[in-house]
């Protein structure tokens, strides 16, 4: 199968990026690692007029920490954030996300800024991205600007990205001390692609207490899902496995997930209760809780 | 706007110029235009791994990449993955251990366990199994292919010594 033909530019700097993004507009579309823009266009599912490749341009891969925050560039690929030392050590939790998705040959090509870009509802990173309350640097040739994930998804395969604009870098606060996280996924058994997962980050005050807790929950609709009642059920709380587990019970509480093919809606609901109890039992083994 | 791009790739060491139609599939650009025809095509959707093959060191399936992407880069086939005649340890486990039947699924099966076995050299069952995740076999079940790449770890760790 063969993609539909097209116009092919491979940018060489970011202003080049940009300039033929501005000069077409609509028609173009940024090609990162493809793996999720040319399976759709072999499928006829997408086909842009012209791609602009960014693959090659210089400066906007790997995992950098830059004052409070790690920043990750656009076209780092799954498999060096799942690696990478740094994430590893201080935010595990995007490291399990980012070594579940796909397969080995997925994770070395496909980019964390194509992912999120990307917006797929069945996506991992959007929903850790989320838990973790990443933020979101875009460049258009008129300037830069910064979304929080909470604004960044915003429905199916829809983010806040304009047309001229290019995601550059993914900014994740790094944790504080006595701080966890965690990633649990269901991976549908065919595709790998989530069913239902479930991201947190967890904030352990010394007395045990659960300062603070943001909870994201994927497969339940057209993105990651805060489960802003677990979240609520545990702030405040002593983090004992009762607190975890009523808290946990509330995570599919306000969505409205759909039946498919593969999982009813209350499947999915209720998959999403066991798989934010897994993720917050381990957010808070971290945070040595 | 078939403006074809002259590319150019390193494919098992040799360097080659080319001309091609920007929307061409890396895996038929290896097939068809150099006649590498070790590298398969299974599903054609970015499922099975027949198509895989190194891209600059690394993993990749090769029906998911167009060959305009690959321009500069350092290829591997199964076809380069003999040194001077002698198989790669891989290639020799998959024939001490029996791990192909008809053999469609090898040469990804061979690419993806020698970069396995490059980044984890001696790596244990359940990390063999999932680094093979994104390749599929319709024969043997698996067994003797986790088998075949355990024989050539052991194999590689000893010439190490
Ligand atoms: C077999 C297979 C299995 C997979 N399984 C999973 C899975 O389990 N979980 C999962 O989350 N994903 C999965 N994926 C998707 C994979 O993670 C993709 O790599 C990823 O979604 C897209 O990243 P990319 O770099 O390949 O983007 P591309 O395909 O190049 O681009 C995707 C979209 O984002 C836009 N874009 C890309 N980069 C930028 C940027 N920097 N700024 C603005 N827009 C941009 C493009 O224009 C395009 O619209 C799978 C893919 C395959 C082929
Ligand atoms: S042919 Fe490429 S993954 Fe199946
Ligand atoms: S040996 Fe036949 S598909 Fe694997």
């Amino acid at each position: 199968m063969f993609p539909a033909s097209f116009g092919y530019f491979a940018a060489r700097s970011l202003e080049e990026a940009l300039e033929l993004l501005t000069k077409h507009g609509e028609e173009a579309k940024l090609l990162a690692g493809g793996h999720s823009l040319i399976p759709a266009m072999k499928l006829r599912l997408a086909s842009p007029r012209y791609l602009i490749d960014i693959g090659q341009v210089p400066g906007l891969s790997g995992v950098r920490v830059d004052g409070e925050s790690l920043a990750i560039g656009a076209l780092t690929v799954h498999a060096d954030v799942a690696s990478s030392e740094i994430v590893r050590q201080r935010l595990p939790g995007l490291a399990e996300a980012a070594s579940v998705i796909g397969d080995a040959q997925v994770r070395n090509r496909g980019t964390i800024g194509g992912s999120a870009a990307h917006a797929d509802p069945a996506a991992d990173f959007p929903v850790i991205l989320t838990a973790l309350n990443a933020s979101f640097i875009l460049q258009s040739p008129s300037g830069k600007r910064t979304v929080g994930a909470d604004n960044f998804f915003i429905d199916f395969y829809t983010t806040a990205l304009k047309a001229d604009e290019v995601l550059t870098e993914i900014r994740v606060p790094l944790p504080p001390s006595g701080a966890g996280t965690a990633y649990a996924k269901l991976g549908h058994p065919a595709s790998g692609y989530i069913v239902v997962s479930a991201g947190v980050l967890v904030i352990r005050e010394r007395s045990g207490r659960c300062a603070s807790a943001r909870v994201a929950v994927g497969g339940l609709g057209s993105g990651p899902f805060r489960a802003a009642a677990t979240e609520a059920a545990l702030k405040g709380q002593p983090l004992t496995p009762e607190v975890i587990v009523a808290a946990a019970a509330k995570a599919a509480e306000g969505s409205d997930p759909v039946d498919d093919l593969y999982a009813s809606a209350d499947y999915k609901r209720h998959m999403a209760v066991v798989y934010a109890r897994r993720a917050i039992e381990s957010g808070v083994r971290r945070a040595g809780g | 706007m078939d403006d074809s791009r002259t590319i150019s790739v390193t494919v098992n060491g040799v360097k080659h110029r080319a001309e091609v139609e920007p929307r061409t599939l890396l895996v038929y650009f290896l097939r068809e235009h150099l006649g590498l025809t070790g590298t398969h095509v299974g599903c054609d959707t970015s499922q099975c791994g027949a198509c895989t093959i190194h891209l600059n060191g690394r993993a990749v399936k090769s029906c998911t990449i167009l060959a305009v992407q690959a321009n500069g880069a350092e290829i591997t086939t199964i076809e380069g993955l003999a040194r001077e005649g002698a198989l790669h340890p891989v290639q020799e486990g998959f024939r001490e251990k029996h791990g192909l039947q008809c053999g469609y699924c090898t040469p990804g099966m061979i690419m993806s366990a020698a970069y396995l076995l490059k980044t984890n050299p001696s790596p244990t069952e359940d990390e063999i199994k999932h680094a093979l995740e994104g390749n599929l076999c319709r024969c043997t079940g698996y067994v003797n292919i986790v088998e075949s790449i355990r024989w050539a770890a052991a194999k590689m760790m000893k010439g190490e010594e």
